[in-house]
């Protein structure tokens, strides 16, 4: 029979590089570049002085190793820690004076900024290597109380909240990559909710990386105050280099009393080429804590970029009745590898979590799912609900599952499933026979495994994650 | 509309069907029965497009080389198989899945696409007829329905993609005698000059309800006799053991 050939090639569309004049810091890490950084963004001292403790703190700090999917090892001093559009230096007051290179960039992403052309009822905050160059339907949001803004902004303007919140989630102690980020990090949002609001609009960041050999250290610190709701997604993608570029993240949620927050991320940095060559290490701290009674916190993933991921985007269940929800659908194809879960720590009464992870692995990829349910000894009449589900494409690539399962309360109840399938050829011949060709196919396939993950994210961008999902297996059946 | 000429299928070494040949003309319907093992499902696997045959011979849809065409082509062109064990597939709904292959193959053949309203509306006309309870469109495909209700999908699809050439593998099996008569009854709906069947069954039961044109006899791996309607009921009464 004739075997139609299969376009091995990924068409990865976001893979563009914007030709725009930068200004960097020199290569390096060192106390000279982090003075260059905190100057750059006009930060006063005790933002340097943090920085300069966090610094100083890594010093002392070895990477962690214990990950699955292992790395060269990274030249820390070959790295640009800051880069930036020379036109952003002074971030334009009005979107229409962004630079044109910069709004043409965002429109081809499919975000597009200037008034006219945005989407609706999205708020977006547009960031660009180190810096945001645009933050949209900022009036609007300042109608209701809300602030959506850069960090670097908030840092100006709000200190009082910056002071009170940033740190206070992952400690500028925590571990080695924390830690880095909080010395060096560059650029991300801030929110605020006000008490009783609910954000009248999704609001949204969109990571960009452009500059080569460059890091980004981007940091989210998100705060609902009491009985508040917000919901926020954020996307990344990155050009296509054969180098492999380092994203270290940190995101902060903090939830008070009877507050909600609801954190989606659809993630598709570069994921490097069919043989494995480039590609961004997505190595990200996301936590959120309960502060709250009755608080709760959402976190929805979707992964499918990055030549490795490595995250757990984590709850820490603090107010009693708090909740903690992790949905993740994570794929890896060709050689990307990706070790991610995610923690759920119980110190709370009655406090619940429930974690819901799809695994997907095709060609030579490698997935392992790696979480914590931690119920403390306090944490009375607490409930956990695991699923783990991992989808194998071929026979090339591995699947791994690792829950850690820590309860020191016996009244309190946990209960974990996991399973492991493979995309069947004789699923893949019914599907044929029915008119599909074999990408439409395991795109049918691979959403119906991915549902009760995929329902969760905010309407608007569920259609394009769903479209992603089939696009990131494209080449994997043939 | 169907010309199969020396056909030969072999699965690792060994051989299946060997010198089989047939020609299905429009608006004609055969059956083949066999005994077990005898390459019945071979048939039907190899006319859809299955993977993992070696095959020599020739088979030509209206006078187009089916080896030529991968499995979802010829789909397009209207090859339709229900399945003899009709697959699950979680998570995806019914109706989705319906949809989505109703408007693979109108786009393939340069027809307009169905939106989900003149979609819906087509399947709760064909539910209707063939008495299928439409709620259960609305569940994951296959998952948690009984083996007589994953047939009837397979007739429903069948009479939503309104096929050329039907090939329907021992869809009898299995099935009461009510869902016989519904199957049977959806099977006759679509009986039209233009449409062929091919009915793969071990017993002469289905075809009390379906009158075929043709009756053929299969037996390790060839057709060993043909004839009308009543060949069906002379290997009832006989036995396969004792015919040949």
């Amino acid at each position: 029979m004739r075997e139609k050939q299969i376009d091995k090639l990924k068409d990865y569309k976001y893979g563009f590089t914007t030709d725009i004049e930068n200004i960097r810091a020199p290569k390096g890490l060192n106390k000279e570049v982090i003075e260059f950084i905190s100057k750059a963004k006009k930060e006063p001292k005790w933002m340097l002085d943090w920085r300069m403790k966090a610094f100083e703190r890594l010093k002392n700090l070895k990477e962690p190793n214990w990950q699955k999917p292992k790395y060269p090892k990274i030249d820390y001093q070959d790295i640009y820690y800051y880069s930036a559009p020379k036109s952003a230096s002074e971030k334009p007051k009005n979107i229409d004076e962004l630079d044109p290179k910069l709004l043409e960039t965002y429109k081809k992403l499919g975000i597009p900024l200037q008034e006219q052309q945005r989407l609706n009822g999205i708020a977006v905050d547009a960031v660009f290597d180190s810096v945001s160059v645009a933050t949209t339907f900022k009036d609007k949001l300042n109608e209701v109380g809300v602030i959506f803004c850069s960090i670097s902004e908030a840092i100006q303007k709000h200190p009082e909240l910056v002071k009170k919140y940033l740190g206070s989630v992952i400690p500028l102690t925590d571990h080695y990559f924390a830690t880095l980020n909080s010395a060096v990090f560059t650029d991300g949002s801030f929110v605020y909710i006000p008490p009783g609001v609910k954000c009248p609009m999704e609001l949204s960041t969109y990571f960009r990386i452009n500059a080569s050999q460059t890091g980004q250290f981007e940091r989210t610190l998100i705060i609902a105050d009491k009985g508040s709701y917000v919901s926020y997604l954020e996307g990344c993608t990155a050009p296509m280099r054969d180098e492999n570029q380092l994203h270290a993240a940190n995101v902060e949620l903090v939830a008070l009393d009877n507050a909600e927050i609801k954190y989606s991320t659809v993630q598709n940095w570069y994921p490097g080429d069919e043989n494995g060559k480039g590609g961004i290490y997505n190595f990200v701290t996301k936590r959120g804590l309960c502060k709250g009674t009755n608080s709760k916190i959402s976190w929805t993933q979707v992964e499918t970029g990055s030549a490795i991921t490595w995250k757990y985007p984590s709850c820490v269940l603090q107010g009693d009745n708090s909740i903690g929800e992790f949905y993740s659908i994570a794929i890896t194809n060709n050689y990307q590898k990706a070790d991610t879960g995610t923690k759920m720590i119980h110190l709370g009464k009655n406090t619940k979590s429930k974690i819901i992870s799809k695994g997907i692995s095709a060609g030579f990829s490698d997935m392992t799912y790696r979480g914590l349910v931690d119920i403390s000894s306090k944490a009375k009449h607490s409930t956990n609900y695991t699923q783990c589900d991992s989808l194998l494409m071929g026979n090339k690539c591995g699947a791994h599952t690792v829950p850690y399962i820590k309860n020191k309360n016996p009244e309190s109840n946990i209960a974990h499933e996991a399973t492991t399938s493979k995309i069947s050829e004789e699923q893949l011949h019914y599907c044929q026979q029915r008119g599909l060709n074999p990408e439409e196919a395991v795109g049918l396939i691979v959403n119906g495994f991915c549902k009760e993950v995929l329902q969760q994210l905010p309407m608007e961008f569920a259609v394009e994650a769903q479209k992603l999902v089939g696009i990131s297996l494209e080449g994997s059946v043939g | 509309m169907l010309k199969i000429k020396n056909l030969k299928a072999d699965i690792d070494s060994k051989s299946i069907l060997n010198n089989f040949n047939l020609e299905i003309k429009s608006g004609e319907v055969h059956a083949i029965m066999g005994p077990n093992g005898s390459g019945k499902s071979t048939l039907s696997n190899i006319l859809s497009g299955k993977k993992g045959y070696d095959v020599s011979g020739e088979i030509l849809f209206e006078n187009k080389n089916l080896f030529e065409l991968e499995t979802e082509e010829r789909a397009h062109k209207g090859i339709f198989l229900a399945f003899q064990y009709p697959l699950e597939i979680p998570g995806v709904n019914t109706n989705i899945f319906l949809k989505t292959s109703l408007n693979a193959i109108r786009k393939a053949r340069g027809e307009k696409e169905l939106d989900a309203i003149e979609f819906l509306k087509l399947v709760k006309i064909k539910a209707k007829e063939l008495k299928f309870d439409e709620e259960k469109l609305n569940r994951q495909l296959n998952v948690g329905f009984s083996g007589g209700e994953k047939k009837k999908n397979e007739i429903l699809q069948m009479s939503i993609l309104n096929p050329k050439l039907s090939i329907l593998d021992e869809t009898d099996s299995g099935l009461d005698i009510d869902a016989l008569k519904i199957v049977a009854d959806g099977v006759n709906s679509l009986r039209k000059k233009d449409n062929s069947f091919l009915i793969i069954t071990h017993y002469q039961r289905l075809l009390d309800y379906i009158k075929p044109d043709y009756v053929h006899v299969l037996m390790n791996g060839k057709i060993i006799k043909s004839g009308g309607p009543e060949l069906a009921l002379e290997l009832e009464k006989k036995g396969y053991e004792n015919f040949n």
